[in-house]
């Protein structure tokens, strides 16, 4: 699940660059099409100021709404279903025009997850979770297998359908709402700032989260967010907006990163984005470098110092029958006998392929060596060293 | 007057059983129209609260015309009424029923408004009708409130319907003005009395009414049962 941009043959190019990921074009869930909205008594446009607001949404992808506070983000997401109503233009889900169907039909079929979650306090969890199924007449028995379904789908414990929401904690509450909106099986997801009240711990929890569940069920999710890492971290592309709904960038977020299109996007994804594209790509999408490492069963002390001196090395890695056993310093081969006796690093310097960049430039700030990648199994696949890394930075 | 207090107890217990019936049927009566007065106003108050949460600046008209009822002094409100509905059960409850409005009114009002903004957001966004909104989320979120007036509304019907004797009505409004018209304290006491324990009656019974009617708010939160 990767969220760097590859070459389309799906090997690593070394650089960031490339073509954005996501579905083909032809095949948005959701369309705004050059939506304004003014409110009254206001004396320009919230939304779409300047020629209205266009904005498709691919099935099966999640789209962030990002801006400062006032870029009207949240009256953006409000007027998909028809909270708020377009003062012009037009927004279709699935190629049908919102405003045809009756109002609450329309919103029984997208699912709806606010910052203050808006649980029924009076409802236990599971009839919090039944409420449009209620609503749409299901019976009894379907609906009692569904909240079971989806308890288990937000990794809710069965003991918590009982209760009510004020026993629950903030982030079980986040939970119940998600699972609530997914009730009735909506093909879209509508979420404002929805893990902006708990904390940073269970914040990053319900993320993660999310894009397990996404994974598994493939909702078109659009999510208002102000938390540039948080759009960075769930989002297929983001839409950066700026005050009065005015579309400044809609890309993916390693495009944002890579190439803000004007001086707003920059100074809004900051100077550090390169930093935080290292959160984006993982160790996988780099070309790995052999690096001074041995096989111990067929190495010799010589083979181990040359490996070092053609790397400009001190130390120098082993692996038996493949699987990565750690480093070594190069003072260590003096007066050694076998090359399996001598110390190694514990734990030693390695990554899996999956990691991100991120988590590779950590490992290699901490220790002497390099760092080695790996596979489930612990099979050595390469080394990645700093320089590899700022090299695909700074390829773009 | 030492002679008077000695012929004229506070309570002779010899009345309860020789004017038993006169007794039960004033406590009847009195139980009757405060539970009519407070019905009836409910209704009245729930059709005013509603068109004032409905229209927004109707709510400080409405709501300043129930005060201002409120404050005609009880005694003109029955009499003033005598010329057009007579001596009558009408008669009575009418201004009974004018002085539950303003207790119930604001309390419909502050149930209705203390429904978190987010719970009405999240009930609109999923896509309940709104006769939904208000009878499965709204309602049920207010009745803490409602209750709450209606105890209040409850315990004041019943001492303002003793004022209803002067009407001809009163239950045992009726009692207290024999005694007063006599100079005889026993039914002055036994009436004042039985008003009293029927106040709070009435009111205990509500209060479990309303703990009955709200579960959810007994449970303990998180905090609570982290500290158990």
């Amino acid at each position: 699940m990767t969220r760097l941009s590859t070459t389309p043959t799906g090997t690593p190019t070394g650089t960031l660059t490339g073509p954005p990921a996501g579905t083909p074009a032809g095949t948005a869930a959701i369309r705004l099409i050059e939506v304004t909205k003014r409110f009254p008594g206001t004396g320009a446009d919230a939304v779409g100021r300047g020629g209205g607001l266009r904005l498709d949404v691919a099935k099966g992808s999640i789209v962030a709404l990002l801006g400062p506070s006032g870029c009207g983000k949240t009256t953006t997401l409000r007027m998909i279903n028809r909270m708020i109503e377009p003062t012009s233009g037009r927004i279709e889900i699935e190629g049908r025009d919102v405003t045809r169907s009756p109002v609450a039909e329309l919103r029984r079929g997208i699912g709806y997850v606010i910052q203050q979650v808006g649980l029924f306090p009076h409802h236990t969890v599971a009839r919090n979770i039944a409420a449009v199924p209620s609503a749409l007449g299901w019976d009894k028995d379907r609906i009692a297998t569904r909240v079971r379904e989806l308890a288990d789908l937000v990794g809710l414990e069965p003991s918590l359908l009982d209760r009510y929401p004020d026993e629950l904690s903030g982030g079980q509450q986040q939970r119940v709402g998600v699972a609530r909106a997914l009730a009735a099986d909506p093909p879209v997801l509508l979420m404002d700032e929805p893990f902006g009240a708990v904390d940073p711990v269970v914040r990053g929890r319900l993320q993660d989260e999310l894009l397990g569940l996404q994974s598994r069920v493939q909702k078109t999710i659009v999510l208002v967010t102000h938390d540039l890492d948080e759009a960075i971290k769930l989002a297929d592309r983001i839409a950066l907006l700026n005050v009065g709904g005015v579309l400044e960038q809609y890309a993916s977020p390693d495009d944002l990163l890579r190439a803000p299109a004007n001086e707003f996007v920059e100074r809004f994804v900051g100077g550090d984005r390169s930093i935080r594209r290292l959160t984006l790509a993982t160790v996988a999408d780099l070309p790995f470098a052999q690096g001074p490492v041995v096989a111990v069963e067929t190495a010799t002390a010589d083979d181990a110092r040359s490996a070092m001196a053609a790397h400009r090395s001190d130390w120098f890695g082993l692996t038996a029958d493949g699987v990565f056993l750690g480093w070594v310093p190069g003072a260590a081969l003096d007066g050694a006998g076998s090359l399996a006796d001598l110390p190694r690093t514990v734990p030693a310097a390695q990554v899996a392929a999956t990691s991100t960049l991120r988590a590779a430039m950590e490992i290699i700030m901490t220790s002497d060596t390099s760092v080695a990648v790996v596979d489930d199994g612990g099979r050595f696949g390469g080394v990645v060293t700093l320089e590899r890394i700022r090299a695909a930075l700074a390829g773009a | 007057m030492i002679l008077a207090q000695a012929t004229n107890p506070i309570i002779r217990w010899e009345y309860l059983r020789d004017e038993w019936d006169k007794v039960r049927t004033a406590l009847i009566q009195h139980i009757e129209l405060t539970l009519l007065a407070v019905a009836l106003g409910l209704v009245v108050a729930s059709v005013l609260a509603a068109i004032a949460l409905r229209y927004r600046w109707t709510a400080n008209p409405i709501t300043t015309f129930t005060a201002f009822v409120y404050t005609i002094p009880s005694v003109a409100l029955f009499g003033l009424l005598v010329p057009y509905t007579g001596v009558s059960r009408t008669t009575a409850v009418i201004p009974l029923v004018g002085y539950t409005l303003l207790i119930l009114v604001t309390s419909i009002l502050t149930g209705f408004r203390s429904v978190p903004p987010a719970v009405r957001d999240a009930a609109e966004g999923m896509g309940l009708s709104p006769a939904r909104r208000v009878f499965t989320v709204e309602l049920p979120l207010a009745v803490p409130y409602i209750i709450t007036g209606i105890r209040v509304a409850t315990v004041t019907t019943v001492g303002l319907v003793t004022v209803a004797a002067i009407v001809g009505e009163g239950g045992l409004g009726r009692l207290i003005l024999d005694g007063l018209r006599r100079t005889f304290w026993t039914p002055m006491t036994v009436g004042a009395s039985l008003s009293i324990i029927l106040a709070l009656v009435l009111d205990l019974s509500l209060w479990g009414l309303g703990r009955a009617l709200t579960p959810w708010t007994r449970r303990g939160g998180p905090q609570r049962a982290a500290t158990r």
